[in-house]
C-alpha cells in the first residue's frame, strides 16, 4: 500500500532557509542543505524549496542549492516559487529538482499546467493553490501569496488543474496558515472528494495529531509543514510515528 | 566502470549523484565503446516507451546494448527496467529489448487508485536477488509510473501492492530491472545500488 508523505518545506530566501512569522518580518534559520540533510536524517518524504525571492539573483542561488541538495539526499525534491514558464520548468528539473511546483503563474497562464505536464510528464507538476472561505460557504483562490483574489471557486479549479495534467495539488488554505489550530479539514476534504490526483495539505499543523487528523479524516496523500520542522518544535521522526501509532500506512 | 547509458531520455543526474555518494566509479556515456568497456551497465529512463527505443536505435545504441547486458551486471531503472521486457502497449504497440520474457502493460488497479502510481510503496519479496541483500522484506521505495511489466513470477524478486501486485524488481540472471527509483528511494536505495555496484 502505498504510504502517506510527510514533507517539511524550506522556505529560502537568497540561498538562505527563512520562515516568516505571520506573514511579517522573516528571520534567518540556516543553510538549506544543511537543514534539507537534517531533515532526510529525521526520515522525510519529500522535501520542499519554497523560493520567496523570485528574482533573478535569488533563483540562481536557488538552484545552487538544489543542486548541492541533491547530491546529498535521495528523496524527492519538489521547488517551487516564482516558476513562471516551460524554461524556469526546464531549470529546475535540470538543477535535480524531482517536481516543479507552480502556484500564481498557473493562474495566469493555466496553459502552463497542460504544456509543463506535456513536456515533462505529470508527474513533475505540482499545482500550489492559496485558497479562502468566500464567506458562503464555499472557497476562492488567490494568488501572488494571498494578495490577489481571483474570484475563482476553488472547485472548478482543482478540477480544471486535474483535467490539464498535473500530477499533484497542494493545497494551503489561507484560513489555517498562520493559525497552528490544525490543517483545513473541511476545506482538504472538499478538494479531495473532487479529484483523483494525489492532493498535499499545507497550512496550519500546530501539534503531532493534526497531521494524524488531516491523514485519517480527509483522502489527502501527504501533510506539509513548515515552521514546525524549523524552530525544532516537532521532528519528522514524531510526526511519523504518532501517525503510524494511528494506523496510517507510513515508510 | 559503471557506464550509465545516455540516450536523451532523463534523470541520468541523480542516478550519478547516487553512485557518486555511495562511491562508485560511473560515467555517463552514449559512446559504443563505453557500453563495452565498463563492467556494469545503468539504463535509466523517465518518458515513453516508444521514443525511448526510437532515441536508443537512433543513438545506434540498441545492439551493442543486447550483446553485453548478458556480459555483465546490467540494471534498468524505471522505464530502462521496462524496456528490458519483449514489447510495450504505451500508446500503441512498441518492440523492447527483449532481454526477459515479458510485457509492459497499463496497470489497472483495483480500487480507485491513481494512476501513475506515485510515492513510497513496500516490497513484497519473492525470488531471492543479490540486490536485496540486506534490505529488509516490507522497505519503501519511491515509484512513479503508469505502466508495469507483466512476466512470468520466476522473473520477479520483488512485488509491491498497488491494488493487485505489480513487479517491483525483477532478474533474469545478471541482468535486473528496478520499477521503482532506487536513486530517490533513501538509504534502501541507495543499499539496492550498493549492491549492484559490488557485483
Amino acid at each position: 500500500m502505498l504510504a502517506k508523505r510527510v514533507i517539511p518545506c524550506l522556505d529560502v530566501r537568497n540561498g538562505k532557509v527563512v520562515k516568516g512569522v505571520n506573514f511579517e518580518g522573516v528571520r534567518d534559520v540556516g543553510d538549506p542543505v544543511e537543514c534539507a540533510e537534517e531533515y532526510n536524517r529525521q526520515g522525510a518524504d519529500e522535501l520542499v524549496f519554497y523560493d520567496i525571492t523570485a528574482s533573478a539573483e535569488g533563483r540562481g542561488l536557488m538552484l545552487d542549492v538544489v543542486r548541492e541538495t541533491a547530491k546529498r539526499v535521495f528523496v524527492p525534491l519538489c521547488v517551487g516559487g516564482g516558476i513562471g514558464s516551460i524554461d524556469d520548468f526546464r531549470e529546475t528539473l535540470r538543477a535535480g529538482a524531482d517536481k516543479v511546483s507552480v502556484n500564481s503563474q498557473a493562474l495566469v497562464n493555466p496553459d502552463l499546467i497542460s504544456d509543463a505536464a506535456k513536456i515533462f510528464g505529470s508527474q513533475c507538476v505540482v499545482v500550489g493553490i492559496d485558497a479562502k472561505r468566500d464567506g458562503n460557504g464555499g472557497y476562492t483562490v488567490y494568488r501572488n501569496g494571498g494578495r490577489i483574489d481571483m474570484k475563482l471557486d476553488l472547485g472548478k479549479w482543482v478540477e480544471e488543474i486535474q483535467q490539464r495534467g498535473a500530477g499533484e495539488i497542494c493545497l494551503n488554505s489561507m484560513n489555517a496558515d498562520g493559525t497552528r489550530a490544525g490543517f483545513d479539514i473541511e476545506m482538504l476534504d472538499f478538494v479531495c472528494s473532487r479529484v483523483n490526483i494525489p492532493v498535499i495539505a499545507s497550512g496550519g499543523a500546530g501539534k503531532l495529531e493534526h497531521f494524524s487528523d488531516a491523514l485519517l479524516k480527509t483522502d489527502c496523500s501527504a501533510v506539509l509543514a513548515a515552521s514546525l520542522f524549523h524552530f525544532k518544535e516537532l521532528t519528522v521522526q514524531q510526526v511519523k510515528d504518532n501517525c503510524k501509532k494511528n494506523g496510517i500506512a507510513i515508510r | 566502470m559503471t557506464t550509465i547509458i545516455d540516450y536523451g531520455a532523463g534523470n541520468l543526474f541523480s542516478v550519478r549523484n547516487a553512485l557518486n555518494f555511495i562511491g562508485c566509479e560511473n560515467q555517463i556515456s552514449s559512446d559504443e565503446k563505453d557500453v563495452i568497456n565498463a563492467d556494469r551497465l545503468i539504463l535509466p529512463g523517465v518518458g515513453a516507451f516508444g521514443d525511448a527505443m526510437d532515441k536508443l536505435r537512433s543513438s545506434g545504441l540498441i545492439d551493442v546494448i543486447k550483446q553485453e547486458a548478458v556480459k555483465k551486471p546490467f540494471l534498468g531503472i524505471c522505464l530502462g527496467m521496462q524496456l528490458l521486457f519483449e514489447e510495450s502497449y504505451e500508446f500503441g504497440k512498441h518492440e523492447g529489448l527483449g532481454l526477459i520474457p515479458g510485457t509492459v502493460k497499463l496497470m489497472e488497479p483495483e480500487g480507485d487508485l491513481a494512476i501513475p502510481q506515485m510515492g513510497w510503496n513496500s516490497l513484497e519479496f519473492n525470488n531471492t536477488c543479490p540486490l536485496l541483500e540486506d534490505v529488509a522484506e516490507g522497505s519503501y521505495v519511491y515509484f512513479v509510473h503508469s505502466y508495469a511489466a507483466v512476466c512470468s513470477d520466476s522473473y520477479v524478486s520483488a512485488y509491491t501492492d498497488y491494488g493487485g501486485k505489480v513487479p517491483a524488481l525483477v532478474g533474469r540472471d545478471n541482468i535486473f530491472g528496478a520499477q521503482f527509483h532506487p536513486e530517490k528511494s533513501g538509504e534502501i536505495g541507495l543499499n539496492i545500488l550498493k549492491n549492484f555496484a559490488e557485483l
